[in-house]
């Protein structure tokens, strides 16, 4: 009995490789985002190089956040839900996690390697060339063998609603991947490809893998994290089991349609355009309702967030993403997509999600793990996390809102006319107004790295066993006064 | 409630779950991709547009190693601001052999879909080695190995194979040609009549400043100054166009 229990216990082991994974590949891809926003407010960090110029580092960054830092974050938590809400022990044991693992982590060291070699197929956030998205294959379909395969041998006869976001997230990212991948490689013994797809196909191919990768990879991912982590964290039950059920079904089915928002007056097709914009507006709703099956869930909780600085990190990720998920259907309204496109708005859309959203979801998950997969009584310092919100949080807000103003300001300034009915700026008039917010965002971007910075070491110190003196959080006074 | 009990099912049957996600993911790429393929009217009938040069695409694919589609767009909306500053939109028909697509999503610096012809090589040399000494506010990257490395030239005719297997028009023809063709292309005083009925309106000369040295700067720039060129705007009529 107690040998067959033994047998069946969580593969822990592998949850805290993803973990300290996700924390290296974070500090590395927020580093280089700093980087390359430092070279677009002063041109000289390009170095004259190629391996270090913006178009090459750009998608080392946009890779190590959101495959490297937000994949390691999605299967590691993935692997730890999936055996608890299931009562199972991990289908394929360690040797399918360890081929998961280092599978992944060499497709990244390929991706970004093959980047700074100039080894890219130019297409956004599937840059890798066909040999490593034939490998990435791979390693998705075992990924997707341990998950699935740990579901059928559940011990639980329901499936949870975690597992069914991971799960829509592991098969849509496969779909997505083969799609938008079809090319074909001039030799086999070389890295150059060519798209299947040519022009207005291949751009609306690739948006509906990019707007997806959004979609499935960054948002139905992270809500499984949400739909676990928020519940655990404040001890209370997902707010609206009905809610969850129409939350994911509208999301799935609305997101898929969303790309075309991202190619508005181009040489797309007006009925496709039309199509994505109504989509995207429609899509507020499920996204919203998901917001507020994560916020309420903490109806009777809400004292904790005075106490508990990590589900401060999961709540206001979840107040992130319904800024962000209200701001884009706004912007794939044509008009005023036709003012943001092409600016740095869009830049700032992006980063409320990816800081906002994924980052302070995925912090708040990894601070709740690692005393748990480590077996402490509890992180090194709960203060330090406190300081890392706040720092993290600013750096947000100087991130966001320079680049509203840059981005706006851009757009404008492209469109407007003097009185002789002449266009009233330069190009290069544009660019030189922008340097003061690339400087404002790249500080923002040093203190998001910050933040960053101080989680690793307070996760360093707790893994060590270390406790830090300090004063604790306590409950609100009267709480503390009736007691 | 009924539905909720239906989908009680769903939450007990690994396989009835994923096929649901599946078909439910399915739907919107059927519906919005796959109609772009058999829609003949998604891509303009126009006059002019031809497969890259060899020489064209050596610099096209220089043009996508460095990322330069991250900060420079190559799609022109159809905006009275966008018409005076970069000329006239761009059409389906203009990006039909581009693999991939290089619309961009962003403006760091501007729209290149027109750029053929409107600065001089000697400029775009000055300015690709070191941007700012031609436009000192510029946050471009210099670029100054270009004009040092020799263009790799050898296997250009497997990439034309390649293209002509995809489906673009490239004959038997050029692709015995390419070898010839790459090099003629960027070498003045060169016989370049046959290159020039192969490939209508591509740029030809030194362009590097550097006669005699075939360089990726050279490819680069060929490659710059045939876009936006091919289609001849002056007798463009969209009603013709049928769209």
């Amino acid at each position: 009995m107690t040998a067959s229990r033994h047998a069946e216990a969580y593969l822990e082991d592998i949850v805290k490789k993803f973990t300290v994974a996700a924390v290296f590949w974070g500090l590395v891809g927020f580093l280089v985002g700093v980087y390359i926003a430092f070279e677009l407010a002063f041109p000289a960090l390009n170095l004259d190089l190629p391996w270090t110029t913006f178009g090459r580092l750009r998608p080392v960054h946009t890779s190590a956040v959101i495959f490297a830092f937000g994949g390691n974050v999605l299967i590691g938590t993935s692997f730890f839900v999936v055996q608890r809400t299931c009562r199972a022990r991990l289908f394929g044991g360690e040797t399918l996690a360890r081929f998961v693992f280092w599978g992944y982590q060499l497709f990244i060291v390929m991706a970004a390697l093959g980047y700074v070699m100039g080894v890219t197929q130019s297409r956004e956030y599937a840059e890798p060339e066909w040999f490593v998205d034939i490998w990435l294959t791979i390693v998705w379909v075992a990924y997707l063998a341990a998950f699935a395969g740990t579901i059928l041998k559940r011990t639980e006869p329901h499936i949870y609603v975690a597992n069914w976001f991971y799960l829509a997230f592991i098969i849509t990212i496969a779909l997505l991947h083969i799609g938008n991948n079809l090319a074909v490689p001039v030799s086999v013994f070389g890295a150059k490809s060519y798209s299947a797809y040519s022009g207005v196909q291949d751009a609306m191919t690739q948006w509906w893998y990019g707007h997806n990768a959004v979609g499935f990879f960054l948002t139905a991912g992270f809500l499984a994290i949400m739909y676990y982590f928020v519940p655990k964290r404040a001890e209370r039950p997902v707010y609206s089991y009905r809610l969850s059920i129409v939350h994911f079904w509208a999301l799935i089915f609305l997101y898929i349609w969303a790309g075309p928002h991202h190619l508005h007056y181009t040489a797309l097709p007006d009925w496709a355009q039309t199509l994505g914009m109504v989509f995207s507006v429609m899509l507020w709703m499920p996204s919203w309702g998901g917001m507020i099956n994560g916020i309420m869930t903490l109806s009777g909780a809400w004292e904790k967030l005075r106490t508990d600085p990590v589900l401060r990190f999961l709540v206001t990720s979840v107040a992130f993403y319904g800024m962000s998920t209200f701001e884009g259907p706004l912007m794939s309204i044509k008009s005023v997509n036709s003012l943001s496109h092409y600016t740095d708005w869009t830049i700032g859309h992006v980063h409320s999600g990816a800081l906002g959203w994924v980052a302070f979801i995925s912090f708040g998950a990894l601070y709740h793990l690692v005393p748990v997969l480590w077996k402490r009584k509890g992180l090194y310092s709960m203060r330090l996390v406190s300081y890392h919100f706040w720092i993290g949080t600013v750096g947000i807000v100087l991130y966001i809102t320079s680049m509203w103003i840059s981005g706006i300001m851009q757009g404008l300034m492209w469109r407007a006319y003097d009185e002789w009915g002449f266009l009233q700026y330069s190009f290069i008039e544009t660019v030189e107004a922008m340097h003061p917010y690339y400087v404002v965002r790249a500080l923002g971007g040093v203190l998001f790295l910050t933040g960053a910075a101080i989680m690793a070491y307070n996760m360093y110190r707790t893994v060590r066993g270390d406790v830090r003196v300090e004063r604790p959080f306590e409950a609100a006074p009267g709480v503390a006064a009736a007691e | 409630m009924n539905i909720l009990k239906q989908h009680a099912k769903l939450e007990r049957n690994l396989l009835f779950l994923i096929l649901g996600i599946f078909i439910t993911v399915s739907i919107g790429g059927i519906v919005e991709v796959l109609p772009l393929f058999t829609i003949e009217s998604t891509i303009e009938k126009v006059q002019g547009v031809r497969p890259y040069s060899p020489l064209e695409l050596a610099g096209r694919n220089i043009y996508v190693r460095e990322g330069c589609y991250l900060c420079h767009s190559q799609m022109i909306r159809p905006f009275r601001d966008e018409a005076e500053r970069y000329g006239h939109y761009s059409l389906a028909a203009e990006s039909l052999y581009d693999r991939p697509f290089q619309w961009g999503s962003k403006r760091t610096g501007p729209d290149l879909a027109r750029v053929g012809g409107k600065y001089s090589n000697e400029w775009h040399v000055r300015h690709l080695i070191d941007p700012r000494s031609v436009v000192p506010g510029s946050v471009m990257p210099g670029y100054p190995h270009l004009a040092e490395t020799p263009l790799k030239v050898d296997d250009i005719a497997e990439h034309l194979k390649t293209l002509k297997f995809l489906g673009d028009p490239y004959t038997d023809g050029m692709i015995a040609a390419a070898r010839s063709d790459i090099a003629a292309q960027a070498t003045p005083e060169a016989e370049v009549d046959a290159l020039l009925k192969r490939y209508p309106k591509a740029a030809v000369g030194d362009f590097d400043g550097k006669p005699g040295r075939l360089t990726e700067m050279d490819a680069v720039i060929a490659y710059l100054q045939v876009l936006g060129r091919m289609v001849d705007f002056t007798t463009f009529d969209p009603a013709a166009a049928d769209r």
